[in-house]
């Protein structure tokens, strides 16, 4: 992990979509509004005829985005979290799951990483929302690497994508080589004292908290789950028979998001006790970034005080 | 227009008519109000109006048509039947558990539907996409979208009217189904819309006010929408709720109910008593 070089997912989302939109004609984007925070910006100065604002107006660009979707195009739609996956849930649901049509939502500003602009901007039911719709998979990434892999991975995937995004610039955790799956963890250490879940953001924070407890002679592992539907069952059970442990944490509410989807997981399959950090059904606040993982207690310091509680 | 070729397309409507009605019938439940009173809208655009192919329903430059108000989906799937994309007597399994024919209409199950509706609101918006995308790969499709005029209370619908106007859709045509009741009453009374064409108008359509059970007149406005360019057209079509069927004519608790056995035989009495 680089902490010298932090890059925002957003950024890497709109980089990498720009690119794509050179050799894959066929990709449209959309945007409402907020292009030069969500990165569609660069997409939209190099193929101005495929980029269309939508206006502040989130339902109507997901059922325009549904409709080029039935003509074989592959759309990008992309505004806040919040207003992507709230204020439009009703047309993902049905313009675009229900007809399983070829539509990826990809929304930057998710969690209270949002920062200054409060509780109102800060999404932090998204991943609940999307995943229980039939047919839509859940993306949720780490660090620039990753992002770049997911962006044209799901553009070669059929159907509805929800890919969770971020403003805050974090580390980057990949090097070039690294090899991703879809629908497959990555595993980061095998240590056996306890296994520390994270998405998206906090992985970073995850990495140190790992590094930390190794100084202390208490090995942990760091699984990256950037897939959270379909989630990586195998990983789940493996981790919960080899390690001590189980603590999942996320820039997300303990209800619906990564948590969730793992203790659905345990329960069925292999039962064990999970401590999931993350939002504790309250909104959000106002705060810089970095305070309000504090605040929340999504940090390292967060993590390796959960580790050594007995 | 010749008498013969328009008599012909009012045969269809009325045939449609007497489907939604087995439908409903044989469902016990769904919506023949609304689906009655676009029965000539239908038949004019099945079978006047659209470039489609029932052998081959998904070819690239077809013709689109999204049924907004998909609760009117009999009406659209008997025209379906009728043109050919499916077997008409499929009409009967309307609603039941083992039929492609959902109680509102779903693209990847039934042969010919463009577009997956239901939840109202989102059709123009859809439309505008397959307008969108056809520009963008010059395919000179037509898209037909048809709304409620109690739907356009969704505030879904205004938002995709800036959009049809600023992107200069003209291979886009709205129709506005404006038979006056929603499910609660009259559309003056419960949250009036009015007046349609205006709206549009200002919205950056050019409007045309038909009578919507007059053949002679749709495919009139259709001709005249295929003229306009450089923004979208609004057909406000003025129908009756129930038309064709006298008990159930402007009646709006016949918006989402099924006729009993008595009722069902005078319905279709009385329709196949039109000439």
């Amino acid at each position: 992990m680089d902490e010298s070089k932090k890059i925002a997912t957003r950024q890497s989302y709109g980089e990498k979509l720009a690119e794509l939109g050179e050799n894959n004609e066929e990709i449209v984007v959309f945007d409402s509004d907020l292009s030069e925070a969500t990165k569609t910006c660069i997409f939209a100065k190099k193929f101005p005829n495929r980029f269309f604002d939508m206006g502040i107006a989130e339902q109507d660009m997901i059922s325009t985005a549904a409709g080029v979707a039935t003509f074989g195009k592959i759309p990008f739609a992309s505004t806040f979290a919040m207003f992507a996956t709230g204020r439009a849930y009703d047309q993902i649901r049905n313009s675009v799951c229900y007809p399983n049509l070829n539509v990826k939502i990809c929304a930057s500003h998710s969690g209270v990483t949002v920062g200054e602009d409060g509780a109102t901007h800060q999404m932090i039911e998204d991943i609940g929302l999307m995943r229980g719709l039939p047919n839509m998979r859940v993306m949720c990434t780490s660090d620039d690497i990753q992002t770049k892999w997911a962006v044209e991975e799901i553009a070669k995937l059929n159907g509805p994508v929800y890919l969770r995004l971020c403003r805050l610039a974090t580390p980057v955790i990949y090097n070039e080589n690294q090899k991703f799956e879809f629908g497959k963890a990555v595993q980061i250490g095998d240590g056996e004292d306890a296994t520390i879940f994270a998405t998206g953001v906090v992985v970073s924070e995850a990495i140190k908290a790992k590094e930390e407890l190794e100084k202390m002679g208490i090995n942990v592992r760091v699984i990256d789950i950037h897939t959270i539907k379909p989630i990586d069952k195998e990983i789940i059970i493996k981790c919960a028979k080899e390690t001590k442990k189980l603590i999942s944490i996320e820039d997300h509410s303990i209800i619906g998001g990564l948590g969730t989807a793992i203790s659905e997981v345990l329960t069925e399959e292999y039962p064990a006790k999970l401590i999931r950090m993350g939002i504790k059904d309250t909104f959000g606040k106002s705060g810089k970034a970095t305070e309000l993982l504090e605040y929340y207690k999504l940090t390292a310091t967060a993590i390796i005080e959960e580790v050594k509680k007995q | 227009m010749k008498i013969k070729e328009i008599k012909e397309l009012q045969g269809y409507a009325n045939k449609i008519r007497k489907d939604v009605i087995e439908a409903v019938y044989n469902a016990k439940s769904g919506h023949p109000g609304g689906s009655l009173s676009i029965a000539e809208i239908l038949a004019v655009l099945y079978f006047n109006q659209m470039n489609i192919d029932e052998k081959n329903p998904k070819a690239r430059g077809r013709d689109r048509l999204v049924l907004s108000k998909g609760h009117t989906s009999p009406a659209l799937y008997s025209a379906l039947a009728l043109r050919g994309f499916f077997e008409e007597d499929k009409i009967k399994s309307f609603r039941n558990i083992e039929s492609i024919l959902q109680g509102h209409p779903d693209m990847l199950k039934v042969p010919g539907v463009d577009c997956s509706t239901g939840s109202l609101g989102q059709g123009l918006s859809i439309a505008n996409g397959m307008a969108i995308a056809s520009k963008l790969d010059s395919e000179g499709v037509r898209v037909y979208c048809i709304c409620g005029d109690g739907e356009i209370e969704e505030g879904q619908i205004w938002e995709a009217a800036m959009t049809s106007a600023h992107y200069k859709l003209d291979n886009l045509c709205l129709i506005i189904d404006n038979n006056n009741l929603q499910i609660d009453g009259k559309v003056t009374e419960v949250m009036n819309v009015y007046p349609i064409d205006e709206k549009f108008k200002s919205f950056g359509f050019e409007t045309i006010n038909v009578d919507g059970h007059n053949i002679t007149e749709l495919i009139q406005a259709f001709e005249q929408a295929k003229k306009i360019k450089g923004k979208p057209t609004a057909i406000i079509a003025n129908t009756i709720k129930g038309k064709g069927v006298s008990f159930m004519e402007n009646q709006a608790e016949w918006h989402g109910k099924a006729p009993n056995e008595e009722q069902y035989k005078k319905a279709m009495e009385e329709l196949n008593n039109i000439k």
